[in-house]
């Protein structure tokens, strides 16, 4: 049996590329009547992947023409986008893949996620047999082990996240947390929406333009209150999102000093997103307020980004150790239990792929 | 040939000395995990702890607090009690990376220091003089439990502050769930402190004015944390650091009142 991988990813082929062989509703019964005695289709936004176990050799274009969307598309022109693995280089790509290593945002976790997903159709649509059955089930563990022993998901890489991070970091569970919005730009309606994922449910908008604070207070769910009202609200709120064209600061220690001493024992998390600030610096030196600026959070992005760069060595390390035990589970057990329902695979290429 | 009960001291040593070793080399890999490792190194070395204690007890027929060594012994039991109790239920097992080197100070200075000295004229035992003296002595338990969730608060308020994060930050718990855990665990040990106080008026027996004074200067310093915390007259990382003063001055107290009477002792 022939264990393989093609497909095309962020790394060689573009967003259009990937929607045009990203699969379609008949692609179990396509790929079968390929000749794949097993296929997995793995589509994401920065990858489209068929993994499948065949006993003879299926040529790269004609699983690129199993994924084609249409059939006006031209296979042939694109098919230098592909990539294939066969056998021990699938099980490898496939291992990277779902820890995060081949990621576009490295270590990042929701490939798992996305991968376990495309594993449980393919299970349910009986596509999956016994050979991706092992392989995936692998994967995971593969995926779960690199996270546990390295740091290759450490921390956030962009901006609304590496903020989110710090505001879980101070307030623990964030459902009981009271946003304020001091401005409505994009970056601050991104960050928002991060919090809002996270369970934050009371927002407050508050802009010059009472227009423009109604329409962002509309479209995340929140209400907006008046401009001149944003002292009062600093009372009240743990969170301070602000990201306003003002040229000068908004927010001065002489102004929230009174504040902050009124509200002692809870801590106000700053986040002044805007260019030229907005909040003075000097108001990180009150007590309880922990003031981040646009250049801090993306400072903290970049070293964790460099951080599971960092880890790359040793997640390889871990991945080629489980590669190869893989393989030899495989061609030992598998090939063993599967040698009297089928013949063909006592010539397994997996074995042979291994000397 | 040591006696039996030095042995399970001496492996209770190592077990802490082992979860400290493992976050050492984590820490050196620049990983700093809580895992499991810590949890059981801790745990087995409270168990070591206890069999200490079970076999100094039927040994002297009485609670084994009746010198400053068997004392220190029990207040780094104690300490690994409450983190048994409270570590996990708060998501805190983290903690044990910060309770064992306290645990094994403590441990290290009572097998090294001369003091373990036998009592010779002893007096029988009072049941309550028993329960007052460890009573306070697990109030201190949580006191010292207290204290090393205080230190993790400061660490984690300031690399907050600076905005310098290292990869503790990453493992160690949100600012709100350690203040958390710094109050409840004041309070434990408040109301313990205050049992065990409260205890001593029964012994049936005088007992010397400083140790009066002592405890209730140590349950005054106490009261004033948790009113201020209350009354809102500190901010969290104030309390936080309040917490590491009051044991180290509870500590001091503790050892004045072991060393400086001999009367006092069940």
């Amino acid at each position: 049996m022939n264990l393989f991988c093609v497909g095309l990813s962020h790394h060689n082929a573009d967003v259009e590329t990937r929607e045009n062989f990203a699969g379609h509703a008949e692609i179990d019964r396509v790929l079968r009547d390929c000749g794949c005695n097993e296929a997995l289709l793995l589509s994401t936004c920065n990858r489209v992947e068929v993994y499948a176990a065949a006993e003879q050799f299926i040529p790269t274009t004609q699983i690129a023409r199993c994924l084609a969307r249409a059939n006006a598309i031209e296979v042939d022109d694109r098919l230098d986008t592909f990539y294939r693995y066969e056998n021990v280089d699938c099980v490898r790509h496939l291992f990277r893949v779902a820890s995060g290593l081949d990621s576009m945002v490295v270590g990042e976790t929701e490939i798992l996620g996305q991968a376990k997903k495309a594993y449980e159709a393919a299970r349910i649509a009986g596509a999956a047999g016994r050979y991706l059955h092992r392989l995936f089930q692998r994967a995971f563990r593969v995926a779960k082990h690199v996270r546990t022993h390295t740091e290759i998901t450490r921390g956030a890489v962009s901006v609304g996240s590496v903020a989110v991070d710090l505001a879980q970091k101070i307030f623990g569970e964030l459902n009981n947390c009271k946003v304020l919005v001091i401005g409505a730009g994009e970056t601050s309606e991104r960050t928002v929406r991060a919090l809002v994922s996270r369970g934050v449910s009371d927002l407050r908008v508050s802009n010059r333009s009472p227009e423009r604070a109604q329409s962002l207070a509309g479209a995340i769910g929140g209400r907006a209150v008046p401009f001149d009202e944003w002292p009062r609200q600093c009372a009240e709120i743990d969170i301070l999102l602000t990201s306003t064209s003002s040229e000068l600061p908004l927010i001065s220690q002489e102004k929230l000093a009174p504040v902050v001493r009124d509200r002692i024992d809870r801590p106000l998390f700053i986040i002044d997103i805007a260019v030229p600030r907005d909040v003075a610096p000097d108001v990180n030196a009150l007590e309880g307020v922990y003031l981040y600026d646009i250049d801090s959070l993306r400072s903290i992005a970049d070293q964790s980004l460099a951080t599971r760069r960092a880890q790359f060595a040793a997640a390889e390390e871990i991945i080629s150790k489980h590669v190869t035990e893989f393989n030899e589970s495989l061609a030992q057990g598998l090939n063993r239990s599967a040698s009297a329902e089928h013949p063909a695979v006592a010539d397994s290429s997996l074995r042979a792929s291994e000397s | 040939m040591l006696p039996v009960d030095r042995y399970l001291l001496i492996a209770s040593t190592v077990c802490f000395l082992l979860a400290i070793a493992h976050t050492a080399l984590e820490m050196r890999d620049g990983l700093f995990r809580p895992l499991r490792f810590n949890f059981f190194a801790v745990g087995a070395g409270f168990i070591f702890q206890t069999a200490f204690l079970s076999v100094r007890g039927h040994a002297i027929g009485r609670c084994p607090i009746t010198n400053l060594f068997e004392v220190v012994i029990f207040v780094a039991w104690a300490v690994a009690l409450f983190y048994v109790l409270v570590g996990p239920a708060y998501r805190l097992s983290l903690m044990g990376a910060f309770t064992a080197p306290l645990v094994v100070l403590l441990q290290i200075f009572a097998l090294v220091a001369p003091i373990d000295h036998p009592h010779t004229q002893r007096a029988p035992a009072n049941s309550w003089l028993e329960f007052h003296a460890s009573i306070s002595l697990v109030a201190y338990g949580a006191f010292a439990l207290a204290c090393i969730a205080g230190v993790m608060y400061l660490i984690q308020e300031r690399q907050l502050k600076t905005r310098e994060l290292h990869s503790i930050f990453y493992r160690l718990p949100p600012l709100s769930d350690l203040f958390a855990a710094i109050t409840r665990l004041l309070w434990w040990g408040f109301a313990l402190y205050t049992l065990g106080l409260i205890s001593g008026f029964f012994v049936g027996e005088p007992l010397p004015w400083i140790q009066i004074t002592c405890a209730t200067a140590v349950w005054i310093l106490y009261g004033l944390i948790l009113q201020g915390r209350y009354l809102r007259w500190f901010a969290p990382k104030r309390v936080a650091a309040l917490c590491i003063i009051g044991f180290s001055a509870a500590l001091t107290l503790l050892w004045g009142i072991t060393f400086t009477t001999s009367t006092h002792t069940p």
